[in-house]
């Protein structure tokens, strides 16, 4: 959900742009991470643990811990709260122990 | 192709103290790289919308966006800075070169000088369930709402009640999230009044001398088990109550972080007052590794006001060092040490105090404890 009237802060987001996930058409802002778009449209699950396949989401937001790691554009392990998201990026839950996408 | 680039001073980290760090060196004539994670410079302050308090000399009153933008303007005007934003250092080798992969690219830089400063990471919490979505640290929820303007719930209950707690609660109330409640295991409010007012003029419940139990949900965040602590923190039985939420916001407490410095092989010490390992550096912050200064959160955990000056320390006797000498060296550094033992003045930096006192001196020099794992 995002926040429209703010008492002390402007939000100015960039272009509108869109980019997928799991098949599916999801719209951001250029400028925010990956993670903050798909917050944005209410997505809150964004990996599973290895061991145990228990759902996953942002904890740090500042690419510390690990529980952000998706795959990006085929590339397993990218650290979607600080990395931009960009038009027609594919970005998909990670597989296995994070396995190359072909 | 792996590129090595030679320079002055490199500085790990563009958040408050790096960035003052750099500053200080460059205006001397040093020529310095900031490496960056993030994609732009100001690490925590780009979300820090409260004013800040303490003295006036060193921006009180000034909230920390605007105190990162001033800094970062400041820098791109400054010809001897060269920032690598996307850049996360990796690795520092015996050879004195630090490893750095910059935007998808490995790239080797080799300084006369380093300064550290990594700032810190949020300590996690011990209870049920504590890896289900929607439990989040305190910065988190900063970052989603302040910077991206995204709300990251409906109902938030906030675990711990110092000052990150309470600024983030009051944050959350201004954003329109509803706070249910905040829990504090000790029996007393960590942070100031002035914060802990605020937020209860509104109406939030501060429950002291209560912790969570478990997290409660399937694949997100339903709500929380509380429970009362008693005089020695332990759980008492049958106190539970639930609170119903869609988020957890765990504020309590952050941890250096170190990595770099340990495997620099840099002398450690453990300070709870601090945080956690931090480096034993002299007063000018330097390290036990001759080419290491810290400064920041990374040297332990304290506030951005206190951060900017250990950075301006920290730069001026790296340039100092490399060759970069400046009549007014001696009396400016005096001056920023008497700013910095000001600001750590008050009955409330008691235990920043005592902290402080355990990293400096060959007393405290310890094998480094995590020699054997390099």
């Amino acid at each position: 959900m995002r926040i429209n009237k703010h008492p002390i802060l402007d939000f100015n987001r960039g272009k509108k742009i869109t980019f997928q996930y799991k098949g599916q058409e999801i719209k951001a802002y250029q400028g925010e991470t990956i993670a903050a778009a798909l917050y944005a449209a209410g997505i809150k699950v964004l990996k599973k643990s290895n061991k145990y396949q228990r759902p996953r989401g942002l904890f740090c937001a500042i690419g510390n811990c690990a529980s952000c790691y998706m795959a990006v554009n085929g590339i397993p392990h990218v650290k979607t709260c600080i990395t931009k998201v960009k038009q027609d990026m594919v970005v998909e839950e990670e597989t296995g122990k994070g396995d190359i996408i072909d | 192709m792996i590129l090595l680039i030679n320079t002055d001073l490199l500085v790990i980290g563009g958040g408050p103290a790096g960035m003052t760090a750099a500053l200080k060196a460059a205006k001397k004539g040093a020529e310095v790289i900031i490496v960056e994670r993030y994609h732009e410079l100001g690490g925590q302050l780009i979300k820090q919308t409260h004013r800040f308090f303490g003295s006036k000399n060193e921006q009180a009153g000034t909230r920390g966006i605007d105190i990162a933008q001033g800094l970062t303007k400041e820098i791109q005007n400054m010809s001897e800075i060269k920032v690598l934003t996307e850049a996360t250092a990796q690795g520092y080798y015996e050879d004195k070169i630090v490893t750095v992969s910059y935007q998808n690219k490995f790239r080797k830089i080799r300084a006369k000088r380093i300064i550290i400063a990594t700032g810190a990471s949020e300590k996690m919490m011990l209870f049920l369930n504590n890896d289900l979505p929607g439990v989040y640290g305190a910065g988190a929820i900063q970052t989603l709402m302040n910077l991206y303007g995204i709300l990251p719930g409906k109902k938030v209950i906030m675990v711990g009640s110092g000052n990150i707690g309470l600024i983030v609660s009051y944050q959350l109330l201004q954003a329109g999230v509803e706070v249910k409640a905040v829990i504090e295991a000790d029996s007393e409010i960590g942070g100031y009044l002035v914060h802990a007012s605020k937020i209860r003029r509104i109406g939030v419940p501060i429950y002291t001398g209560y912790s969570v139990k478990s997290a409660i949900g399937e694949s997100f965040v339903k709500g929380a088990e509380i429970i009362k602590l008693d005089r020695n923190w332990q759980m008492i039985a049958g106190t539970e109550r639930f609170i119903k939420a869609d988020t957890i916001c765990l504020a309590v407490g952050l941890r250096p972080l170190v990595s770099l410095l340990i495997q620099a092989d840099c002398a450690m010490a453990y300070v709870p007052e601090l945080g956690g390992d931090v480096p034993i550096r002299d007063e000018n912050l330097k390290t036990t590794n001759d080419q290491i200064f810290v400064a920041g959160d990374a040297a332990g955990i304290e506030e951005a006001t206190a951060a900017m000056l250990e950075g301006e320390i920290a730069g001026l006797k790296a340039a100092t060092e490399i060759g970069y000498l400046s009549k007014d060296a001696i009396t400016e550094s005096r001056r920023l040490k008497k700013e910095l033992r000001k600001l750590r003045n008050g009955p409330i930096s008691r235990n920043i105090r005592k902290g402080l006192s355990k990293v400096r001196g060959d007393d405290n020099v310890k094998k480094n404890r995590y020699s054997h794992l390099r």
